[in-house]
């Protein structure tokens, strides 16, 4: 009898099933569990309730939410009740015996840079933490998405979770990318096109030729922002980039066990005919480098465009919801986006910290100064040392940038990394939600080339003007 | 987890689409204990950058005193996991919330809080919405047993939810105590995939 064609997706998960209920919940076995300093409350709660860790050797934690990035160590963080919860790590470490890479140690960063740089992610698992970015790691193959503190205690004590089985869908990116333009700006525009909910329920599988073509810091830029659809979690087909990537990395599989791995990997991508609930096509030639206007994802335009009319809107609930987001955003409708002029800049963030983000950013900066207050913030501490051994942060340093040490920074700016109300920050982060750099702080989400743009021009510039490559 | 059965509550509109969980909670306010994060409620939606109450927010309107329901827009908490979205609205009297779609993770976190998201579709969402502008202070009826949703206007809605959420909800366990009796089967799991993926 022949095998039906199933999706990645659909692969992953049968393998993952411990338990079908006829009403339809599955629960799913979860291979590896990432947590990060947010997760000491789940500790406690799992303590409080008599429960402990079950799968210590699948667990693996670095702080990244709440570490200083203005100094190493403890030390560095100010708040009191903050350096509380980073110094649990240790004690739950201690407790608890999983991997941990903590303050300190070069191998801490954010949770989803460094589960790719240690070779903890890998195709065909599945990963969870207790963040909406880990649909990073879908970039390698896995099937990884973030969830609340409850289920965190819930795959502690259980190593799975209770799901219902999301829907497929295939976002395909065709042809070449133009000069100029990343995964960030193909992300973002595959979000202006299907909206901030245009995924909710659903796996998205990123393919196409675009797609395949990227490097594997793009697929996770661009599975990174999957949730910014509203998708549970967005997946590339694992192929020789991947496997060229995980080779020789500290967690993942060594000598024979690397040959039994990648057997299995080479079966992980979607089988040819394996239908998906939705589909949607985008043109690669088409999409320029991104620029938001607003205060979702979904408000992103060309750098060639000028900020949109709320008089066009479809309908009065939009015409309201843009009217909103544009006197939040401090903007006229009509003018250029390359005439808005910005107050900072940041790079860094799970979506944009790599070492291939640092070094598109220097390249632009190259013999440039910054004119506004510009930060760069390593992803983890791996990147910063091999960022400092190709002299990045030499180009940064000497352009006015301050180089800082690794965490989440001002993405979330949990750390207290956040800008003045009324600031416009150009950034390479994931949310441009009203207040998410801080009170009433204006964020554009870039890619780490348009931010460096920025940082030097003081306004949003097409960096294709800039960059001679 | 506080068992759910019915619930009959003023309902208070949040109309804007794509609310994330940073509007419901400001990220500022995490690193705190859960009993100082009531406050904090929707923070920046009602109040200004001086701290005053914006007087157009319905949550700051005296109508809209004691409300147990919101009925917001598509795409309701989306963004952040972070399940702070789920209780500090639980911590301020809401149990329910009416949407025509929910961010997905914070439809997860509501099960684990004995809370209930209710998706209706979206016309009549907004229906519900423009009532309760209309009539501040009405209510809407929750009935989990019969999965049904009753306006201020006299009309029943019937809603879908999985069996196993409902089953959770109605008698007030969370999942944990549930997958521990599943034990032998995840012991058993473990045991195949030690062979078939040994490297992990």
């Amino acid at each position: 009898m022949a095998q039906p064609s199933l999706t990645m997706f659909e692969k992953i998960w049968r393998r993952h099933v411990v338990v079908d209920r006829p009403d339809g919940y599955t629960l799913l076995y979860i291979d590896r569990h990432l947590m990060h300093d947010g997760s000491a409350g789940s500790f406690a709660r799992l303590r409080a309730r008599g429960l402990s860790l079950r799968r210590p050797d699948r667990s693996f934690a670095t702080p990244d939410h709440y570490v200083a990035t203005g100094g190493r160590g403890l030390g560095a963080i100010e708040d009191s009740h903050h350096r509380g919860i980073v110094a649990a790590m240790a004690d739950n470490h201690a407790r608890y015996g999983f991997t941990v890479f903590d303050i300190g140690d070069e191998r801490q960063g954010i949770a989803h840079v460094v589960g790719p740089e240690q070779g903890i992610t890998q195709p065909g698992l599945t990963l969870v933490c207790g963040d909406s970015h880990t649909s990073t790691h879908g970039a390698l193959g896995a099937l990884a998405f973030g969830i609340g503190s409850s289920e965190v205690v819930h795959v502690m004590a259980t190593q799975s979770l209770w799901q219902r089985k999301p829907k497929a869908m295939r976002i395909a990116v065709e042809g070449n990318l133009g000069f100029g333009v990343t995964a960030k700006d193909v992300i973002l525009a595959i979000i202006a096109r299907i909206g901030a909910g245009g995924a909710i329920g659903h796996v998205v599988e990123y393919a196409g030729s675009a797609i395949r073509s990227l490097s594997i810091e793009g697929r996770l830029t661009l599975c990174n922002m999957s949730i910014e659809a509203g998708g549970r979690a967005g997946m590339v087909a694992p192929d020789d980039t991947t496997f060229a990537y995980l080779h020789g990395r500290a967690f993942a599989p060594k000598g024979a066990a690397w040959d039994k791995a990648l057997a299995y990997w080479r079966n992980v991508p979607s089988d040819e005919g394996a239908v998906f609930d939705k589909e949607v096509t985008l043109d690669a030639a088409a999409i320029a480098p991104m620029v938001t206007w607003g205060t979702s994802p979904e408000d992103a335009v060309p750098i060639t465009a000028r900020i949109p009319d709320p008089n066009s809107a479809p309908d009065a609930l939009k015409r309201e919801g843009m009217e909103r987001a544009l006197a939040y955003m401090g903007l006229q409708p009509g003018t250029p986006l390359e005439d808005v002029q910005v107050d900072r800049v940041f790079i860094g963030s799970c979506t944009n910290s790599r070492i291939e983000d640092l070094r598109s950013a220097a390249a632009v900066v190259r013999g440039r100064k910054a004119v506004v207050p510009s930060w760069a913030v390593a992803g983890s501490g791996v990147v910063k040392r091999q960022a400092e051994a190709e002299g990045l942060d030499l180009i940064f340093r000497e352009a006015g940038f301050e180089w800082r040490e690794p965490g989440c920074s001002m993405c979330v700016g949990m750390n207290g990394d956040t800008g003045k109300p009324g600031q416009r920050i150009a950034s390479t982060s994931n949310r441009n939600f009203v207040g998410r750099q801080g009170q009433g702080v204006r964020t554009h989400l870039v890619s780490p080339a348009m931010a460096a743009a920025a940082a030097v021009t003081g306004r949003f510039t097409d960096v294709r003007k800039l960059a001679s490559a | 987890m506080e068992a759910f059965t019915s619930l009959t509550a003023i309902a208070v509109p949040v109309d804007l689409p794509n609310v994330d969980t940073d509007q419901i909670i400001p990220a500022r306010f995490l690193g705190r204990a859960r009993e100082e994060q009531a406050p904090a409620m929707f923070h920046d939606m009602r109040r200004a950058p001086d701290g005053n109450l914006r007087p157009d927010f319905p949550l700051n309107q005296a109508g809209f005193a004691g409300a147990g329901i919101i009925v917001a827009g598509r795409n309701f908490a989306c963004g952040s996991s972070r399940e702070n979205a789920v209780t500090v609205m639980v911590d301020n009297g809401f149990r329910a919330f009416i949407a025509p779609s929910f961010g997905d993770i914070f439809f997860n976190n509501c099960f684990q809080n004995g809370a209930l998201p209710i998706m209706l579709p979206e016309a009549r969402v907004a229906e519900l919405r423009s009532e309760l502008h209309a009539r501040p202070g009405a209510r809407i009826t929750v009935d989990l047993a019969a999965q049904t949703v009753t306006g201020p206007d006299g009309k029943i809605d019937r809603f879908e939810i999985d069996s196993f959420r409902k089953d959770c909800l109605l008698r007030g366990v969370d999942s944990v105590t549930l997958t521990l009796s599943h034990e032998g089967e995840i012991a058993a799991f473990e045991a195949r995939q030690k062979e078939e993926v040994s490297w992990l």
